[in-house]
């Protein structure tokens, strides 16, 4: 896949009175890692909903490479989706599971195999979802979502509730695999550290109606976890910066450090940078 | 699988109902309540030289074609009532209507309209079954998961595997609900059309009885009967219930 373009105008559920998601515009890189981080009812949920083509009740576009992403037809883009919940079928088993997602191939079973070892599930792929815990019940939602091999990948905070040795393992392998494919990632969550850990940019999203108010690269050195130093002065800083980041709102200052970008948006400029 | 202690119980359960009915008889001491033994005798002689099993033949024939017909047309309207609001308001009012006609009036008037045909009386049979069956299916198709769905939509799985492997194994509990519920009530409906408008099969035999007063016959068929009913949702609907819920733990 190449370069993705989202340009949401308005986005408004029936019903409602204030939109859901106004004046929303990004792109991304082709296998870029991009995390968006906003405050409940920012939008978030249904930004991915109407990127993954489940909701196109709306106006404006999902372009990749200028053509729309999802046509009347088939979507021309392999697209893998991890939702908060696990979401997997209970009557099937892991292995069917992932099979359900793919063409009727003859190497599909053994790729899938392949996945499911490399998650560390090779074992248990005869059993019921019931019969797993929450964290391997997410690492086969993930390894569902690697299956297609997507080129767009979609996850909406899909290590939420889960302890923190458990997140942590599961941001190690979605990394893993994310370099493996290099599928464009786009990654919900209103976590700040995850989404500074895992990602190359963060978009903040402003309160409900969302639009992103704040661009952020990251440019920290990889691996990096949750409670590594750089990523915890990154954090620090934004939240000196802009005290109420994560409740969407950035105040108009003249910091040096920010900068008005073409888009109207705020980019954080980084202190340092690493190669 | 069936345990141990759970068969042994539904045979103790059989043995004293039997009991009970044997002490009953010789305590009442009358033609009108034969002895189960009385029975067991009778029903032996009618099924080694009687006719019991072409009726009870051809019975199972038209309780199996009945009930294949209402489910099938029960399940596929009420997925269309429980997904579609319209056609839910559109047809709500019919299906009251049809839920509370008497089972004999619709007999009647299908052997009016139709004859006394084979296909007057599976039809009557299956216009009583229907309502039910979509009045089951119906909560089910309304309590899909619209979260699995939307897994399917996103990963584009193709119509026919998402309405299989998706769709249909959420309404399973619901269908398998109106399916013994319907056999319990076909088989009794069975019994009626064939009393009122056909010359063979079980129903029709219990009312030769009736006229003769056989009361041993009557109960002999009845017990053939009740075997027939126990055999099918041992053999047939618990086994298939089992290997579709062996996910559920």
């Amino acid at each position: 896949m190449n370069h993705l373009d989202v340009n949401i105008r308005r986005k408004r559920y029936a019903g409602a009175g204030a939109a859901a998601v106004e004046t929303l515009r990004f792109s991304a890189f082709p296998g870029e890692f991009v995390a968006i981080v906003g405050p409940s009812g920012a939008g978030k949920s249904t930004l991915l909903n109407i990127i993954s083509g489940l909701d196109r009740d709306l106006d404006g576009e999902v372009q990749v490479d200028g053509q729309p992403l999802h046509p009347g037809g088939a979507t021309p883009v392999r697209i893998g989706f991890v939702f908060q919940e696990p979401r997997l079928m209970p009557w099937l088993t892991v292995l069917d599971n992932l099979l359900l997602v793919l063409d009727k191939e003859p190497q599909s079973v053994a790729r899938c195999r392949h996945l499911l070892s490399e998650v560390g599930l090779a074992e248990v792929e005869h059993a019921f979802p019931s019969q797993l815990s929450g964290g391997m019940q997410r690492r086969v939602a993930l390894a569902r979502a690697f299956a297609v091999r997507p080129e767009l990948l979609l996850m909406d905070e899909p290590f939420l509730s889960l302890d923190a040795p458990t997140a942590a393992r599961l941001r190690d392998l979605l990394l893993t695999l994310w370099g493996e494919l290099r599928p464009t990632v786009l990654f919900v969550t209103h976590h700040l550290r995850e989404a500074l850990a895992l990602a190359e940019r963060v978009l903040f999203l402003s309160r409900g109606p969302g639009r992103v108010v704040l661009e952020v690269p990251v440019h920290l050195a990889r691996p990096r976890q949750l409670d590594d130093a750089s990523v915890g002065e990154l954090h620090d800083r934004l939240l000196a910066q802009y005290p109420d980041l994560l409740s969407g709102l950035v105040e108009p200052d003249s910091q040096p450090e920010s900068d008005v970008g073409d888009s109207g948006r705020r980019v954080f400029q980084p202190l340092k940078t690493v190669p | 699988m069936l345990r141990p202690t759970d068969a042994w119980l539904r045979g103790l359960s059989l043995l004293v109902f039997f009991s009970l009915w044997q002490l009953a008889a010789l305590w009442v001491n009358k033609p009108l309540l034969p002895a189960p033994s009385v029975v067991l005798v009778s029903l032996w002689r009618e099924l080694t030289e009687g006719s019991l099993l072409h009726h009870l033949g051809v019975t199972l024939a038209r309780v199996a074609v009945s009930f294949v017909i209402a489910m099938a047309l029960g399940t596929a309207l009420g997925i269309v009532m429980g997904r579609n609001r319209r056609a839910d308001a559109a047809m709500d009012s019919l299906l009251v209507l049809a839920l509370n006609i008497p089972a004999l009036v619709t007999i009647i008037l299908c052997y009016i309209w139709f004859g006394l045909t084979e296909a007057a009386a599976v039809t009557a049979v299956a216009l009583n079954k229907i309502p039910t069956v979509v009045v089951t299916v119906r909560e089910g198709a309304r309590a899909v998961d619209r979260q699995l769905m939307e897994v399917a939509g996103v990963y584009r799985v193709p119509p026919l595997r998402t309405l299989i492997q998706v769709y249909l194994p959420q309404l399973f509990p619901y269908v398998m609900a109106a399916a013994r519920g319907g056999l319990a009530l076909i088989w009794k409906i069975v019994l009626v059309v064939e009393l009122l408008g056909r010359s063979d099969g079980v129903g029709f035999q219990l009312g030769t009885f009736f006229q003769f007063f056989d009361i041993t016959g009557i109960l002999a068929y009845t017990l053939a009967f009740a075997a027939v009913v126990l055999g099918v949702e041992a053999a047939l609907m618990r086994p298939l219930e089992r290997r579709l819920t062996r996910w559920r733990l």
